[in-house]
């Protein structure tokens, strides 16, 4: 087997845990934590790929992504905090008012 | 003076614009100051419509006081202003009659500046729509003057206003649409990149394209006119927008339908109207009689007159797509005179319920007695309304019925039994709610006309004899115009003859 | 003076400008000056059309035609309108009594008027515009123009049947006076066009020009011509108050008395006859339609003087009067005599002008009252009056020697050599009945005891001498009006005659067949019997209302339905009511409530509803489960990458 090829793989197993994760988990923390898992799973294959195309592009996007990504945790908890004071709860099934 | 005249529309179509930004710095609670300058603005644009007027040369060339520049140059949309007689008059007449209705609504009690500041909106949106002759830019001052109409109907509008504001603005908006996206073909079909009207005029389209593009923009100018059947938005419009945008409506607005015939329909799918002549013949032919049948038992002053509008416009188009010079012509000067004449009628009927809450006529009779002075001018205006010699409602239904026998004398029969119908229920109207004993006690204190209302209706009721004595004045304006009106539409028609036979 | 000629209409109209826009401050301050602007303008044209007509007289007949164009009214194409004026026998004629009777009945309103508070400003001013429009509408040389008159002295009249319009009923007259105009104007526009396209069509001369389009008249097809005819012939039946648009008139009398007899009885109403003549080459042309002329002319004589001898109001047996006179005019022209049916034009409008005064002034003595069953014995009470109205009713009997015995010898006698022998026996049998009615007017009115209420009968008076005079210059002219036209029979030169017949010989077609030659015997024969028919006519009147008064009584009970069906003018208001009105207005409501608001309106609100339909279904997929979109997201993703994996 190429090593790509487990990288890949190994891309794909976890953007799977991470996406199961965010449809199955009510905890609204966890869902968060699987969301960053797939990006860390995309992550992955992009770190792989730059090297193995010995290319630095894989590597800058992947930069970029963690960037967004540590600002979204960031924006993302501060609701989640709010979202508990007001709610008292962060369950995700909870939280459907935005509905019909 | 050269900067002016050079950029005149330009200036025609922003003024308005710059007064509602001005309106803005006002106090809320400012209204006089608000009343003083909104009518201000409308005023020097009436000024400007009048310079326009009188610069337009009936000899020149067919399209005058033409800008023309870049606007996004990668989708060659373009900036491109002009007017011929026919838009020329139509934005003459918007200007009269935004400033009338500016000074007609002095006695608005809320959001008195917002008020103000649509009236100055939808101006700027008609005369925008008027001038343009790239069809984007077109298209866009068609959307923003409906913006505004829609604040006016439903924030100052009667008891039913939201109902009808949101009809009136789905069915115009679904009109709309169906518009953009003919437009966009007609962009491909031009292959020229750009959306220059008058260049795609000469354009060759075969029949069979023709018919579907044709049919969307006929349906969203049916109904904006309103033809029937698209016409049911337009009662219950009119007799819940406020004065002035009844005015707006039935004065101005309508004739963008029928604009859009002339300036669209007609010349860019000949093939395709010439087919559809005998659909909208009898579409307008029914109109006239049906209408006028309906507005025999309305109840409804203002009703009875909207519908009563409904029938004059059929016969407008009707004559226009006939295609006789006295026809086009004709509908053209009608145009004028359903401007003046419907307007002043809106008017004289706001003039009334602002004294009294009632629109019924069953609640009126012996009004001549109490106001001499308003029964005047109402019956100058019905007597204009049913095309009386000596009024320019006559010049008009003359030149049309007349262009109508040209084309078609079954037609012409029906059109004409619209004058008798049209004397019916206007008279009995009249008579019920003017004449008769003066019964009602609280009908006994309504005041005669004040020295604002005639100051702002008298200018259209010296129209109304003015352009019946003198027409020729205002015919020979636009004499070129029709025929090369014409002429384009004939000729394309033939074009496009010679494309379908291979 | 003739390229003058358009100060007749100008000084109408100038006199509507001062009186409609400062009458009110004008009436605050002295009345009279609203009255001397008003007669003043019609005295002027007056003036001005009896200096034309002098100096028309002195030109050879074949030069009396002149045409003065004042200013290009519209032009758009082929078609070129021009508001010009025709000076010509005929159009002077008609002018000439039109600015003279009218001037006499402006002057007899200041009397009649005199209490009318308010609006004796807009009296004068709707008058004046009655003058402006009636002269254009003669003074036209072209169609158009002469709607306008057409149409203007329609609104005048309009708005004088509903000058007191407190009245429900007198203003609902004046819209059914308008509206059943309107539907004649509706074939004399058709007929205008179809007359302007076919002379087009077939000489390439488009105009609407009278002189210019009669001229070329004998080139399109006869059918064309007959039904150009008929078009405009229905627009006469609407202003001449004809079968089957004569309904208006007798309801128009609600007006004042001296509109009814300017406007009801001497000048509007005739117009019609007026336009036939004018138009008489498209006639002579045409045959049929001029045919339909004499025969609608004839039958609608008769049948108004039928409704006219049961009627109790003095105004409405004056209408029926009129009617029937049109009719009379009608025949006259219809049978291509077109002179004599202008001619009794012109000795109606002296006649007929005094009848209506008379009545009024007879009304105004009463305070009021117009029904004749309240008068009687007023004979000495006011005596000009009665003397005045005398001579009128001898003149309309046809009595020798007064104007009306020329005119309808003159229409009878043509009627009878061009073959129309039945529509001549019924004009004979008319003109029995009409001595009858005017005279049991005129018994019932001034002779007998008096039946006046007595709080009214104390108030009677001669009327002031602004009424009395001009009723005074009528009666001379009613009778002697008719030596303008003494037939060649009884040694006159029938002036009249030679004088207008340049007007309507002009269209080049052969008109030597119409008349037979009538053997002079026979022609004193027919005058005969027309003026014995009329004496016994006033026979019968006297016998039933002043020798045995019980006669009229036994008849009525002796026939109970005839008489119903006279009283009630023949039922036909009552059938146009439940044939047009009633459906039209019916169709209306349904139209508008069933179809259109239910049907039309049903499907626009249909399509809304079905956006919403579906809409409100579709709004439970919102479920606001983030992790539900999240699985949405994803087989979104899903199906896509396997669409484009696939193909």
């Amino acid at each position: 087997m190429h090593s790509h090829v487990v990288v890949l793989f190994l891309s794909a197993f976890l953007f799977s845990i991470g996406a199961i994760g965010v449809l199955v988990r009510k905890n609204a923390i966890i869902v968060f934590m699987c969301i960053e898992l797939m990006f860390n799973a995309a992550n992955l294959a992009l770190v792989g790929y730059s090297h193995f195309l010995k290319s630095i592009d894989g590597v800058m996007l992947v930069l970029f992504v963690l960037a967004v990504a540590a600002a979204e945790a960031g924006v993302g908890l501060a609701l989640f905090v709010l979202l508990f004071r007001n709610k008292g709860t962060i369950d995700v099934d909870k939280l459907n008012i935005l509905k019909w | 003076m050269e900067i002016i005249t050079n950029h005149l529309l330009t200036i025609l179509i922003f003024l308005p614009l710059a007064g509602a930004i001005t309106l803005l710095g006002f106090q809320r609670d400012n209204d006089g100051g608000v009343k003083l300058i909104a009518s201000f603005f409308g005023f020097m644009n009436l000024i400007l419509g009048l310079v326009l007027f009188f610069c337009y040369s009936g000899n020149g060339a067919v399209f005058q006081f033409v800008e023309k520049y870049q606007w996004i140059k990668s989708l060659g949309i373009q900036y491109y202003l002009g007017v011929d007689a026919v838009s020329m008059y139509l934005i003459t007449a918007t200007t009269l009659m935004t400033a009338i209705c500016l000074v007609a609504s002095w006695n608005i009690k809320k959001y008195v500046r917002e008020y103000f500041l649509c009236i100055l909106f939808v101006e700027s949106g008609v005369i925008g729509a008027l001038a343009a002759l790239d069809l984007v830019l077109f298209y866009i001052f068609w959307e923003v003057m409906l913006i505004p109409m829609y604040f006016l109907i439903g924030i100052w509008g009667d008891y039913k206003r939201i109902y009808s504001t949101l009809k009136f603005y789905i069915y115009t908006m679904a009109g709309s649409v169906i518009m953009l996206v003919a437009i966009f073909t007609l962009y491909w079909l031009n292959g020229k990149g750009n959306f220059e009207i008058l260049g795609m005029y000469n354009m060759s389209i075969p029949a069979s394209k023709q018919m579907l593009l044709f049919l969307a923009f006929f349906v969203a100018f049916a109904i904006k006119v309103p033809l029937i059947p698209f016409h049911t938005w337009q009662p219950d419009t009119y007799v819940n927008a406020p004065t002035a945008g009844t005015v707006l409506l039935a004065a101005v607005l309508s004739k963008m339908g029928v604009y859009g015939f002339y300036r669209f329909a007609l010349p860019l799918f000949p093939e395709a109207a010439m087919r559809f002549t005998p659909v909208i013949a009898t579409l307008t032919l029914v109109a006239v009689v049906y209408i006028s049948l309906i507005a025999i038992v309305q109840k409804d002053m203002k009703r009875l007159i909207a519908y009563s509008s409904v029938a004059h416009l059929a016969i407008i188009v009707l004559g226009m797509y006939l295609l006789t010079t006295q026809g086009v012509q004709g509908a053209i000067f009608q145009m004028l005179n359903h401007t003046v004449v419907t307007g002043a009628l809106f008017l004289l009927l706001g003039i009334l319920f602002e004294r009294s809450a009632s629109r019924q006529i069953k609640d009126y009779s012996g009004l001549a007695k109490q106001m001499p002075l308003y029964a005047t001018f109402f019956m100058i205006a019905m007597l204009a309304s049913v095309g009386l010699p000596g009024t320019n409602g006559f010049i008009g239904e003359f030149l049309l019925f007349i262009g109508i026998f040209k084309a078609n004398i079954f037609y012409a029969v029906i059109a004409c039994s619209g004058t008798v119908l049209g004397a019916i229920y206007i008279l009995w109207m009249y008579q019920r709610s003017f004449f008769g004993p003066l019964e009602k006690e609280e009908n006994k204190k309504l005041p005669d006309m004040n020295v604002r209302e005639f100051g702002y209706m008298i200018p259209l009721i010296i129209l109304i004899f003015v352009m019946g004595i003198f027409p020729q004045y205002f015919i020979k304006k636009f004499n070129n115009t029709t025929v090369s009106f014409i002429n384009t539409v004939k000729t394309g028609h033939a074009v496009s003859m010679i494309i379908d036979n291979k | 003076m003739i390229k003058y000629v358009w100060l007749v209409p100008f000084f109408p109209l100038i006199g509507v400008l001062i009186n409609g826009i400062l009458g009110w401050k004008l009436e605050k301050i002295n009345k009279g000056i609203i009255h001397w602007i008003a007669c003043g303008a019609v005295g002027l044209s007056f003036l001005v059309v009896w200096m034309i007509f002098r100096e028309l007289l002195n030109l050879p007949p074949e030069h009396r035609h002149f045409e003065i164009i004042v200013y290009n009214w519209f032009t758009s194409g082929v078609l070129s309108v021009n508001v010009a004026y025709l000076v010509d026998p005929l159009s002077i004629t008609m002018s000439l009594f039109v600015t003279g009777v009218g001037f006499l009945i402006h002057v007899y309103s200041i009397g009649y008027m005199g209490h009318d508070e308010g609006r004796y400003y807009r009296y004068f001013t709707y008058l004046n515009l009655f003058m402006f429009s009636m002269i254009n509408l003669i003074l036209a040389n072209n169609f158009v123009l002469m709607f306008l008159g057409w149409e203007g002295v329609g609104v005048c009249s309009y708005l004088l049947i509903g000058f007191w319009f407190e009245n429900k009923e007198f203003a609902s007259a004046g819209k059914k006076a308008f509206v059943f105009n309107r539907i004649g104007d509706f074939g004399f526009v058709l007929g205008m066009f179809l007359l302007f396209f076919s002379v087009g069509k077939y000489t390439d001369i488009y105009t609407l020009n009278f002189y210019n389009a009669m001229s070329h008249v004998k080139f399109i097809p006869v059918a064309v011509a007959s039904a150009v005819g008929i078009l405009l012939f229905i627009g006469a039946t609407g202003k001449s108050a004809q079968i089957p648009l004569y309904v208006w008139l007798p309801d128009a009398m609600a007006g004042p008395t001296p509109v009814s007899a300017l406007i009801h009885a001497a000048t509007m109403v005739t117009a019609g006859v007026y336009m036939v003549a004018r138009c008489a080459p498209l006639y002579l042309h045409g045959h049929s339609a001029m045919e339909i002329v004499a025969i609608i002319g004839g039958v609608t004589s008769f049948f108004a003087a039928t409704m006219a001898i049961a009627q109790y109001d003095i105004k409405k047996v004056i209408a029926y009067s009129t009617i029937s006179q049109l009719g009379y005019m009608f025949l006259g022209v219809g049978v291509a005599a077109f002179s004599a049916g202008v001619f009794h034009i012109v000795t109606h409008s002296f006649f007929k002008a005094l009848l209506f005064l008379g009545a009024g002034s007879v009304i105004h003595a009463l305070s009021g009252e117009q029904d004749m069953r309240k008068m009687g014995g007023l004979k000495d009470k006011i005596p000009v009056t009665y003397w005045t109205f005398l001579i009128a009713c001898l003149a309309i009997s046809g009595i020798p020697g007064l104007s009306g015995f020329f005119s309808k010898d003159e229409i009878l006698g043509k009627t009878f050599a061009s073959g129309h022998y039945f529509l001549w026996f019924l004009g004979t049998v008319t003109a029995g009945l009409t001595a009858f009615y005017m005279f049991r007017v005129l018994f019932m009115t001034f002779f007998g005891e008096s039946r006046v209420e007595p709080d009214v009968a104390k108030h009677i008076h001669e009327s002031p001498a602004t009424m009395t005079v001009p009723m005074i210059i009528l009666a001379v002219l009613s009778a002697i009006g008719g030596y303008i036209g003494v037939p060649h029979l009884l040694g006159g030169s029938n002036r009249i005659e030679s004088f207008l017949e340049p007007s309507f010989s002009y269209g080049g077609i052969e008109t030597e067949n119409l008349f037979h030659h009538v053997p002079a015997g026979t022609e004193y024969f027919l005058m005969i019997i027309a003026v014995l028919v009329g004496l016994a006519g006033i026979y019968v009147a006297y016998l039933f209302y002043m020798k045995n008064k019980s006669i009229p009584e036994n008849l009525v009970k002796k026939y109970p339905t005839l008489h119903k069906l006279l009283y009630n003018k023949w039922y036909i208001d009552e059938i146009y009511e439940a044939v047009f009105e009633k459906p039209g207005h019916f169709l209306g409501s349904v139209l508008w409530m069933i179809w259109d608001e239910l049907i039309v309106d049903g499907i626009v609100k249909g399509v809304s509803n079905i956006v919403r339909g579906i809409g409100c279904g579709l709004r439970f997929v919102q479920t606001g489960s983030v992790q539900f979109y999240a699985v949405g997201v994803l087989l979104g993703i899903v199906i896509t990458v396997t669409y484009f994996l696939n193909f």
